[in-house]
C-alpha cells in the first residue's frame, strides 16, 4: 500500500483531466460520477495508507516518484511523506471532500456548467493532497499555490456575476500578499539550510538557531505571514467573507473544511522552527486569539446566512492558531479535524436551505423551516451544538482542549484563555441566532416559495457529517474525563522535535482546576445558546430594541468595523492612484511617446521620399538613362584622366 | 584591320547610332510594343559591336556571347509580350503612361 502513496493525489488529477476534456461531451451525470469516484478512490487509499502507517514502528514513510530539480548540490525530489499529521490531513481532505462532492451532484444539478465545476473541484483536491503530502517546502508550495488558484476559479465560478468575479480576484490578490511571505521564508530556508526537505531542515534547525536566532524568527514570521493569508487571519482575513460568492459546497470544502486550514497545517508542520523562536509562537497565539474574538463579534449581526458562517470560520481558525501558539499543536490539528466536520456540515446545511428557498441567503427572509426540512434541521442543529461546545459532541472535545491548553501551557496565558472563552460564548450565541432565525418561529419568506427537503444526494452527506460531528471528537477524549487522548498520542511523533524545545509542562495544575475550566467552557456555551434563545425565540423584539439603542455599535459590527473601507482607503486607492498616475505620466508619455515618436519620424521621412515614386514610366526611364549617361561619363572621364 | 571591309570607326558609329535610336525609342514611345522593339534595337547595336571586335581580335568568344544575347533577347521578348497581353487584358491598352499604379 505505502509504495503507492504517491498515487493518492493522482486520482483527483485524473478526474480533473477527464472532466475538463470530456465532461461536456459525456454529460452531467458522468461528470458527477467521475468527480465523486476519483475522490472515493483517494479516500479508500488514504484509509489503507493510515492502516499501513500504524504498523510502521517509525511512523513515517517517504516516497519520491521522481526527481524534480537537480542542479549541482541542490536537489528537490517530487517527494511525498506520510506521517500521522499528513495521514490526518489526507483523510480529512479526501473524506470530507468525498461527501461534499456527493452533495454537489444534487446541489449543482441545475447548473449547465457542472462538468467545469467538478473538474475544478477535483483539481482542488489534487492540489490539497499534494500540499499535505509534500515532503519538502517546494512541493508544498505547488499545492499551496494550486489550491489558491482553484479557490479563485471556484469563487468566480459564476463569473458572469460581477460580484463573484471581483470576489475571486480579491481572494487571489490578498492571498498573494501572504504568499509573498511564504516564498520569502522558503528563500531564506534554502539560503541558510541548503535544502528544502522538511526532515533535513528540522534536523539542522537547532544548530542554525544556535548561531542566529533572529534568522529562525524571521523565517517563522514569514511562514506565519503566508498562513495568515491562506487561513484568513488578521490582517489578511478580508477575502474569506467575500469568497462566499462561490457555490455553497465550494465554501464548505475550500473555505471551511480544507484549504483555509492549510495555514494551520503549515505552522504545525513547521512546529520545530516555531518552537525554536518563542517570539513567533507568541505572535501566532496573539493573532489567533485576536482573530477569534474579532471575527466572532462580526458574526453576531450578519444577516447573510453564509456570511455568519464565514466569520465563524475565521474565528474558529483563530482558535486553531491560538492552540498552535501555546504549543498545543495536536490540539490545533484536532480542532482542525472536528471543525472540518461540523463546519462543512453547517455550510452544506446552509446550502440545503438556500437551495430550498431558491437562492435566498438573507436570514431575515427565512424562519420556520424546521418542519419542512427535518433532515437539514436536525443535522444543522447537531453541527451548531458541536461548534457551541456542548458535550459530548466533537466541537466540545477539541475546543475544550484548546482552552485548557491556552490556560495551562507554560507559554500560555490566562488572558488568551479569557479571550477564547468569551469567543466560545459569542460562537454559541451567533450560531443559535442563526438556527433560531432560519428554522424556528414564523416563516418570513414569500408564500410563493415552497421549501422542500433536499434530495438524497444532498441529505446523505449531511447525515454522514452529522454522525462525524458527534463521534469525531471521541478519538481525542481527554484523560481527565476518562478518555485516552488517543489523537494526541497518535500525533506525538510529529511534534516531538517541537515539544523538546518548549519549556517542560509542569503538572502543578490541579485536577480540580481542569474540571473547573471544563465546567466553565460548557457553561459559556450553554449561556450563549440560552442568550440566543432569549433574544430570538422568547422575546424577538429585544434585538430590535437594542439595535436602535446601540445603533453605533450595531453599525460598527454590521459594517465589519469598516475594515474593507479602511483597506480600500489606505492601500487600494493609493495603489490604484499611483498606477493610474504612472500610466498617464510614464506609460503614455514616455514609453508610448518614444515608440510613437520613432514611428512618426519614419512616417515623415517616407512621406518625403514617396514623392520620387511618381509611377510615371517614361519619367523613370529618362531618369535611368540620364543616370547611365552620368555614370558612363564618369568612367570615361576617369579613364581619360588616368591614361592622359 | 585588313579583315574588315569597312573601317572600324564606321562600325562603332553605326552601333552608336542604332543604340541611341533605341534609347530615344524607349524614352519617347508611349506604346509598350515599340518600347520592346527599341530595346531589341539596343541589344542588336551591342551585338554588332561584339561581332566586330570578335573579328578584330580573332576571338571567337565575342560571337559566342552574341548567341547568348540572342537567346536572352528571345526569352525577354516572350516574357515581355506575355506581360503586355496581361496588361492589355486588364487595362485595355498598352500605353505606358496609363501604367501608374506604382505611384506612392
Amino acid at each position: 500500500m505505502l509504495p503507492l502513496l504517491w498515487t493518492i493525489p493522482l486520482w483527483p488529477l485524473l478526474g480533473f483531466l477527464l472532466n475538463g476534456f470530456f465532461g461536456r461531451r459525456w454529460g452531467k451525470k458522468t461528470s458527477g460520477l467521475i468527480g465523486c469516484a476519483t475522490i472515493l478512490v483517494s479516500f479508500l487509499m488514504s484509509v489503507g495508507a493510515l492502516a499501513s502507517l500504524l504498523s510502521l514502528p517509525e511512523r513515517r514513510y517517504l516516497v519520491a516518484p521522481f526527481d524534480w530539480i537537480v542542479v549541482g548540490n541542490f536537489h528537490v525530489p517530487f517527494g511525498f511523506m506520510l506521517d500521522p499529521l499528513s495521514a490526518v490531513m489526507i483523510l480529512v481532505v479526501s473524506g470530507v471532500g468525498f461527501l461534499i462532492h456527493v452533495y454537489s451532484v444534487g446541489y449543482m444539478s441545475h447548473d449547465p456548467d457542472q462538468p467545469r465545476y467538478f473538474s475544478f473541484l477535483n483539481l482542488f483536491v489534487f492540489f490539497m493532497l499534494v500540499l499535505v503530502l509534500a515532503d519538502n517546502f517546494l512541493v508544498m508550495y505547488i499545492g499551496w499555490e494550486g489550491v489558491g488558484l482553484c479557490s479563485y476559479l471556484l469563487i468566480g465560478f459564476w463569473f458572469r456575476r460581477p460580484s463573484a468575479a471581483r470576489a475571486g480576484m480579491k481572494a487571489f490578490i490578498v492571498n498573494r500578499i501572504g504568499d509573498l511571505g511564504f516564498s520569502l521564508a522558503i528563500f531564506l530556508i534554502f539560503w541558510n539550510f541548503g535544502t528544502l526537505s522538511f526532515i533535513e531542515v528540522f534536523e539542522r534547525a537547532p544548530a542554525v538557531a544556535a548561531v542566529s536566532g533572529g534568522l529562525i524568527t524571521a523565517i517563522g514570521l514569514l511562514l506565519f505571514m503566508g498562513a495568515t493569508g491562506k487561513s484568513a487571519q488578521i490582517p489578511l482575513y478580508v477575502w474569506l467573507p467575500d469568497a462566499m460568492e462561490g457555490p455553497t459546497p465550494v465554501s464548505a470544502l475550500i473555505h471551511a473544511a480544507t484549504m483555509v486550514t492549510a495555514g494551520v497545517y503549515m505552522v504545525a508542520r513547521c512546529s520545530t522552527l516555531f518552537a525554536l523562536a518563542p517570539v513567533t509562537l507568541a505572535v501566532v497565539a496573539i493573532i489567533g486569539a485576536a482573530t477569534a474574538l474579532f471575527a466572532a463579534s462580526m458574526a453576531l449581526v450578519q444577516n447573510d446566512i453564509k456570511k455568519v458562517l464565514a466569520y465563524s470560520t475565521i474565528s474558529q481558525l483563530g482558535y486553531m492558531f491560538l492552540a498552535l501558539g501555546v504549543g498545543a499543536f495536536a490540539a490545533g490539528i484536532f480542532h482542525l479535524m472536528t471543525h472540518a466536520f461540523f463546519k462543512a456540515l453547517l455550510f452544506l446545511g446552509a446550502g440545503s436551505v438556500i437551495h430550498a428557498l431558491s437562492d435566498e441567503q438573507d436570514l431575515r427572509k427565512m424562519g420556520g423551516l424546521k418542519t419542512a426540512m427535518p433532515i437539514t434541521y436536525w443535522t444543522f442543529l447537531i453541527a451548531a451544538l458541536a461548534i457551541a461546545g456542548v458535550p459530548p459532541l466533537a466541537g466540545f472535545v477539541s475546543k475544550d482542549e484548546i482552552l485548557w491548553q491556552s490556560f495551562s501551557s507554560p507559554i500560555g496565558h490566562w488572558l488568551l484563555w479569557l479571550v477564547g472563552t468569551i469567543t466560545a460564548a459569542l460562537t454559541a450565541f451567533y450560531m443559535f441566532r442563526l438556527v433560531f432565525l432560519a428554522f424556528h418561529g414564523q416563516s418570513r419568506y414569500p408564500s410563493t416559495v415552497h421549501p422542500h427537503e433536499s434530495p438524497g444526494s444532498m441529505a446523505k452527506p449531511l447525515i454522514a457529517l452529522g454522525v462525524l460531528s458527534v463521534i469525531g471528537g471521541w478519538i481525542g477524549w481527554p484523560k481527565v474525563l476518562g478518555g485516552g487522548s488517543w489523537f494526541e498520542h497518535f500525533l506525538a511523533p510529529v511534534f516531538e522535535g517541537a515539544e523538546a524545545r518548549l519549556p517542560a509542562r509542569e503538572a502543578t495544575h490541579s485536577l480540580g482546576l481542569e474540571y473547573g475550566l471544563i465546567a466553565v467552557s460548557i457553561a459559556v456555551g450553554l449561556l450563549g445558546i440560552g442568550w440566543a434563545y432569549q433574544w430570538y425565540v422568547k422575546s424577538p423584539e429585544r434585538p430590535e430594541h437594542l439595535r436602535t439603542r446601540f445603533a453605533g455599535l450595531y453599525n460598527l459590527l454590521l459594517n465589519k468595523y469598516w475594515v474593507d473601507e479602511i483597506y480600500d482607503a489606505i492601500i487600494v486607492r493609493p495603489l490604484v492612484g499611483s498606477a493610474r498616475f504612472l500610466y498617464r505620466r510614464f506609460d503614455l508619455a514616455v514609453v508610448d511617446g518614444t515608440a510613437n515618436g520613432i514611428a512618426k519620424l519614419a512616417q515623415t521621412l517616407a512621406a518625403t521620399g514617396v514623392r520620387t515614386s511618381t509611377g510615371r514610366f517614361r519619367l523613370g526611364a529618362v531618369t535611368f538613362a540620364f543616370g547611365c549617361v552620368v555614370a558612363l561619363g564618369w568612367v570615361v572621364y576617369t579613364f581619360l584622366r588616368v591614361s592622359g | 584591320m585588313t579583315l574588315l571591309p569597312v573601317p572600324l570607326g564606321n562600325y562603332i558609329l553605326l552601333s552608336g547610332i542604332l543604340f541611341s535610336l533605341g534609347v530615344i525609342g524607349v524614352l519617347t514611345a508611349r506604346n509598350a510594343i515599340i518600347i520592346l522593339m527599341s530595346v531589341e534595337l539596343m541589344l542588336n547595336a551591342a551585338n554588332l559591336l561584339l561581332v566586330v571586335f570578335a573579328r578584330v581580335h580573332g576571338d571567337i568568344g565575342g560571337q559566342v556571347m552574341v548567341f547568348f544575347v540572342l537567346t536572352v533577347a528571345a526569352a525577354e521578348a516572350a516574357v515581355g509580350l506575355a506581360i503586355l497581353v496581361a496588361v492589355f487584358r486588364r487595362k485595355g491598352s498598352v500605353d505606358v503612361d496609363r501604367l501608374n499604379m506604382l505611384k506612392g
